[in-house]
C-alpha cells in the first residue's frame, strides 16, 4: 500500500515536524533528547541538520525514518503520522552496514524484496542504481573488496532503489578521508538532482551542511533544540571558494561560537544521547 | 641479501609440515637399522609397513574402519541437526531459552564420559549405544556455537531489516542465519572432530563389534605392537581428513569474510 502510494505520486514528500519531543529513561529519570522540535521541509528540498554531538540530530534522524518511536508532538510525512519504518523513507547510517555475505547488486536488490516489482523490474532498478552512484563494474563484488567511499556509495543505492518519498543521511561521509567526503559530497548533489527527492543530511561538517543544503538548521544540545534555520541562497553547485559561500560557512559557525560560550560544561552522561 | 636462507626456508613451503614426521621417521628406521631397541614393545617401520598391507589385504581394515566411519557420521548427523535446531531455538525465542536455558547449560557441565554408563544400561553395548554417545559429543559444541552466532547478529544488521521492512521469516534466513553462520560453522567444525574422538572413545568403553577402535584393543591384547602402531596412524589420518575437508568446506562456503588470518 505504501508503495503504491509512493509509485503513484513521486512529486510529494512534505515533512511536517510541530512540537516534537523525546525523552529517555536514564536510571529511571527522564532524560529530555528533543525539545519543541518545529521544522516544514518542502518537497524536493535539501535540508542539513548541524551540531555538536549530543544536540540529538541522529535521534531526529532515527525518529523520521521510524527506527525510535514514542515521541510527543507530530511527525508527518505528507500529512500521515510516521509510525514505524516504511519503503517511502531510506536511510544511509555514518556505517555502511552493508550485508557483508550479499554482493553489491544483492545488497541493493535487498531494498527492493518486498517492494511490488517484477523480478525484471527488481533487476533493472538495481543496475540502474548501481549506475548512478558510479558504480557499474562492481555488481558481484563483496563488501570487503570495496573502500570506505565504495561501500557507502553502495548504500546510498541501497536507500533510493525503492524511489523513497524523502532520502535521510547519518553522517554519511563521517569516517570518510577528506579527499573521498569532498568527492562523494558532489556526487550525493548530483544525484539529489538528478533524483530530485526530499532529502535531510545530519552532519557535524559545517562546510558540507552549507555546500549541500537548501537551508541549515543548527540544533543545540541539553537538551536538543533547533538555535536557527539558515537559507542558503545559493545556486547548486557551490563553489567552496566564493564570498558568498564563505559568509553563509562563518554565520553558521558563529552559532556554534555562542554555542560554547553560554551552554554549561559538557555532561559525561548526558552526551551519549 | 649475502646470508644464507635458513634452513627452514630452504625446504618449499608446502613441504614444510612433512619435515618433523619424515625426520622422526628416519629415527625409527635408523633405530632398527643399526639394532639399538630389541624391545618387544617396539617395532621396525617395515613390520608396520607389512602389517598394514596385511590388515588391508584381507579386508580387516576395511570392515573395522568403515563400521567406525558409518557410526561416526551417523553419530555426527543426528547430534549436528538436533544441535542446529536446539541452538536456534535458543538463539530465537528468549521464552524458550528462560524455560530450557538453565538445564542445558547444566547438563553441558557433565562430561560426556559420565553418560556412558546411562547409555550403556538404555542402548547396550552395540551400535546403538555408540551412535547416542556420539550424538551426543556432536550435539553440544553446535548447540553452544549456534546459540552464540544468533545472539551476536548485529544490531545495526536487524536495524538496516527493519528499515527495508523485511518479514520476520526474511530477517530470520537472510539476516540473522548468513549472519550466524561462521560461528555455527565453528560449531559443525568441532562437532566433527568431537565426534571422531568419541568414536574411539565408544569403541573402548563399549566394546562390543567392530570397529577401527578394536583394531586398537585387539592389537595390545596379542601385544601386537605393529597393529597397534598402524592403528594409531589410520586414527590419526582419518582426523586429519575430515578437518580437512570442513575447512575446505568452510573456506568455500564463508569466502565473504575475505582473509580472516592475521599475518604477522
Amino acid at each position: 500500500m505504501e508503495m503504491e502510494r509512493s509509485m503513484a505520486s513521486n512529486s510529494t514528500g512534505t515533512l511536517e515536524i510541530r512540537h516534537l519531543n523525546k525523552q529517555y529513561e536514564v536510571e529511571g529519570a527522564p532524560l529530555k533528547v528533543l525539545s519543541d522540535i518545529k521544522l516544514r521541509i518542502a518537497p524536493g528540498e535539501f535540508v542539513s541538520i548541524v551540531g555538536s554531538s549530543g544536540c540529538g540530530k541522529s535521534t531526529l534522524l532515527r525518529l523520521i525514518v521510524g527506527l525510535e518511536e514514542d515521541y510527543q508532538g507530530e511527525l508527518l510525512l505528507d500529512g500521515q503520522r510516521i509510525a514505524g519504518t516504511s519503503l517511502e523513507r531510506g536511510i544511509v547510517f555514518q556505517e555502511h552496514r552493508l550485508f557483508p555475505w550479499l554482493t553489491v547488486e544483492d545488497n541493493i536488490g535487498l531494498g527492493l524484496l518486498n517492494a511490488p516489482l517484477t523480478e525484471g523490474q527488481k533487476r533493472f532498478a538495481v543496475r540502474d542504481h548501481i549506475a548512478l552512484v558510479g558504480l557499474r563494474g562492481f555488481e558481484k563484488a563483496l563488501p570487503h573488496q570495496l573502500s570506505g567511499g565504495m561501500a557507502q556509495r553502495v548504500a546510498i543505492a541501497r536507500a533510493l532503489v525503492n524511489r523513497p518519498e524523502i532520502l535521510l543521511l547519518d553522517e554519511p561521509f563521517g569516517a570518510l578521508d577528506a579527499i573521498t567526503r569532498a568527492h562523494l559530497q558532489q556526487e550525493l548533489q548530483r544525484i539529489w538532482q538528478a533524483e530530485g527527492i526530499t532529502t535531510i543530511l545530519v552532519t557535524h561538517d559545517v562546510e558540507e551542511a552549507v555546500f549541500l543544503g537548501d537551508k541549515v538548521v543548527v540544533m543545540a544540545p541539553r537538551p536538543g533544540r533547533i538555535r536557527r534555520v539558515l537559507p542558503v541562497p545559493l545556486a547548486h553547485p557551490r563553489q567552496r571558494a566564493s564570498l558568498e559561500f564563505a559568509a553563509i560557512k562563518a554565520d553558521v559557525m558563529s552559532e556554534f561560537g555562542s554555542d560554547a560560550a553560554t551552554d554549561p560544561a559538557p555532561q559525561p552522561a548526558l552526551a551519549a544521547a | 641479501m649475502a646470508r644464507p636462507a635458513p634452513l627452514a626456508q630452504r625446504v618449499p613451503r608446502p613441504l614444510r609440515g612433512w619435515v618433523l614426521p619424515l625426520g622422526l621417521l628416519l629415527v625409527w628406521w635408523t633405530a632398527f637399522h643399526f639394532g639399538w631397541s630389541t624391545s618387544p614393545l617396539l617395532v621396525s617401520p617395515t613390520a608396520v609397513w607389512e602389517r598394514a598391507l596385511r590388515y588391508t589385504a584381507s579386508g580387516e581394515l576395511r570392515e573395522a574402519l568403515g563400521a567406525s566411519l558409518w557410526r561416526n557420521l551417523a553419530g555426527f548427523a543426528i547430534g549436528a541437526t538436533g544441535g542446529l535446531l536446539f541452538g536456534a531455538a535458543l538463539g530465537f525465542s528468549r521464552r524458550f531459552e528462560r524455560v530450557v536455558g538453565p538445564s542445558f547449560h547444566t547438563l553441558k557441565q557433565i562430561s560426556l564420559f559420565a553418560w556412558i554408563p546411562l547409555i550403556s544400561v538404555w542402548f547396550g553395548l552395540g551400535d546403538a549405544a555408540k551412535v547416542a554417545f556420539l550424538s551426543l559429543a556432536a550435539f553440544f559444541p553446535v548447540v553452544l556455537n549456534t546459540f552464540e552466532g544468533i545472539r551476536s547478529v548485529p544490531r545495526e544488521l536487524i536495524e538496516v531489516a527493519r528499515v527495508l521492512r523485511l518479514t520476520r521469516w526474511q530477517v530470520l534466513s537472510r539476516v540473522a542465519l548468513p549472519s550466524a553462520a561462521p560461528s555455527i560453522f565453528a560449531g559443525i567444525h568441532l562437532a566433527l572432530v568431537y565426534a571422531w574422538l568419541a568414536t574411539l572413545g565408544a569403541e573402548y568403553l563399549l566394546v562390543a563389534g567392530k570397529g577401527i577402535g578394536n583394531t586398537l584393543i585387539d592389537g595390545r591384547e596379542h601385544l601386537q605392537m605393529d597393529l597397534v602402531i598402524f592403528g594409531v596412524i589410520v586414527v590419526g589420518a582419518v582426523g586429519f581428513t575430515l578437518n580437512w575437508l570442513a575447512t575446505q568446506i568452510e573456506n568455500r562456503l564463508l569466502a565473504w569474510r575475505g582473509s580472516t588470518v592475521a599475518q604477522f
